[in-house]
């Protein structure tokens, strides 16, 4: 089961001990809380909790509330673990915080069916899911168990409004190309309906959320040079004073 | 048997759970490097997928919905709400019965499996197969043939994709999109190729 976090790249070093140093402490929070949302993103640079930025982001309602319903776990789950991180035994760790997310969730879940039904309904099993997003567990593992409440609080609010931000982006996108609205509100006027845009209906489908993810990468790398990946190969072009 | 046959195919190509409902991208995008990885954690879900969704559908008919526990005297129990915490549990326990098991009769297949089994208990497509199988009321046999065919569907398209990155190492990709960039742009197209099943009856 330790193995298990080996695929999701956020289980580093460099997380660690992140809250001593050379740095203030309100410095540090302040780093924490803003690194994640563009430098760190979990989304668009640690490749975590993809599916359901992918899922729910058609309409910006469902994709606003799933950011609230996962930042609200997240934050739970970080703090909780962070609180009972020295009575842990590291041989069930991952069982615990499972355990530990797996009922925030059920909370979520069911405070979303009694209080907002109809986007529940919407949201249908990805509410659920966040239990196996790996932000939630990722952040658990890589900060909340070694650093004090509070950083981990900060922490993990950091990464629920970088996820968040993505994820509203990528629905802003979506339901203003695919159907010309935005929380349900008609902004650009339907040609049907005798207005001038003809919607997109692509966005709305499947492959526009992946394009939509991919393009996004693109503009926040070229702003950030840093983020860029190096080709695993470089190809090299035969010039005429070479070839035979 | 039309039936089962119209659910297998509908599961593995028109609702794929990779290019479709976008479950388990993590494991997607991060193992999707070279076939021989992908062809393993591939045959890994499809086995833990067919096991997994007819157990927690057992569990579900049996235990936690609504009425289930009549034979207790207790039929206006409702423990529904406990189901995600009960699917995470049976895949865990799964998953380690499954390594012991296999470590213990078929060494040779747990060496080949052995790193991907543990990965797979954080696969969202594998607690996504079991939550659409209760939202969609599905039977036993049904649900075995639905977690064989969402197995094989998310196989297949990791396996696809793992050979198209493989031949895109050598391709010249603009800068920004080296690496995940262009990887989403590969998936979005797979999803569009993917997306021509839709409306096809068995």
């Amino acid at each position: 089961m330790v193995r298990s976090w080996q695929h999701c790249p956020v289980v580093s070093a460099a997380d660690a001990g992140t809250t001593r140093g050379t740095h203030t402490m309100a410095n540090t929070s302040v780093r924490l809380l803003l690194e994640p949302i563009v430098d760190k993103n979990p989304i668009t640079l640690q490749i975590l909790g993809i599916c359901s930025a992918l899922a729910v982001t058609t309409k910006l309602a469902p994709a606003i509330t799933m950011s609230i319903a996962l930042t609200v776990v997240l934050v739970g789950s970080s703090v909780i673990i962070s609180l009972i991180r020295q009575h842990m035994p590291s041989s069930i760790r991952i069982i615990i915080q499972m355990t530990i997310i797996a009922s925030l969730v059920i909370v979520v879940d069911q405070v979303l069916q009694a209080f907002a039904y109809e986007l529940s309904k919407q949201l249908s099993v990805f509410v659920g899911l966040i239990i196996t997003n790996c932000i939630v567990l990722g952040r658990a593992e890589a900060f909340a168990s070694k650093n004090p409440p509070w950083p981990s609080f900060i922490d993990a609010l950091g990464h629920g409004i970088g996820y968040s931000v993505i994820l509203i982006g990528v629905a802003v996108i979506r339901e203003l190309l695919g159907s010309g609205s935005l929380l349900g509100v008609q902004i650009l006027p339907l040609l049907k309906e005798g207005g001038w845009y003809e919607p997109n209906g692509l966005m709305l489908l499947a492959p526009g959320a992946f394009f939509i993810i991919g393009l996004m990468i693109w503009a926040i790398r070229t702003w950030k040079p840093d983020q860029l990946e190096k080709p695993e190969y470089r190809i090299h072009v035969v010039h005429r004073t070479e070839a035979q | 048997m039309e039936h089962y046959l119209s659910l297998l195919f509908k599961a593995i190509f028109v609702e794929n759970l990779a290019l479709a409902f976008f479950l388990g991208m993590c494991t997607f995008l991060a193992v999707s490097k070279k076939v021989e990885t992908a062809i393993g954690l591939g045959i890994a879900v499809v086995v833990v997928q067919t096991i997994t969704v007819p157990v927690n559908g057992l569990i579900y008919h049996h235990l936690l919905q609504e009425g289930a526990l009549a034979w207790l005297g207790l039929p206006e129990l409702d423990l529904s709400f406990l189901g995600l915490i009960t699917y995470i549990g049976v895949i865990a326990a799964m998953v380690q019965m499954l390594e012991m098991l296999l470590d213990r009769y078929f060494p040779a297949l747990y060496q080949a499996l052995g790193i991907f089994l543990p990965l797979i208990t954080v696969n969202c497509a594998i607690l996504g197969g079991s939550l659409f199988m209760v939202e969609r009321g599905y039977d036993l046999t049904e649900s075995t043939v639905y977690g064989f065919g969402t197995g094989v569907g998310w196989a297949l398209a990791l396996v696809l994709l793992a050979g198209i990155r493989e031949k895109l190492k050598y391709s010249d990709v603009p800068n920004g999109l080296q690496g995940l960039g262009i990887t989403f742009i590969t998936t979005g197209l797979m999803a569009m190729a993917f997306m021509s099943f839709s409306g096809i009856q068995l």
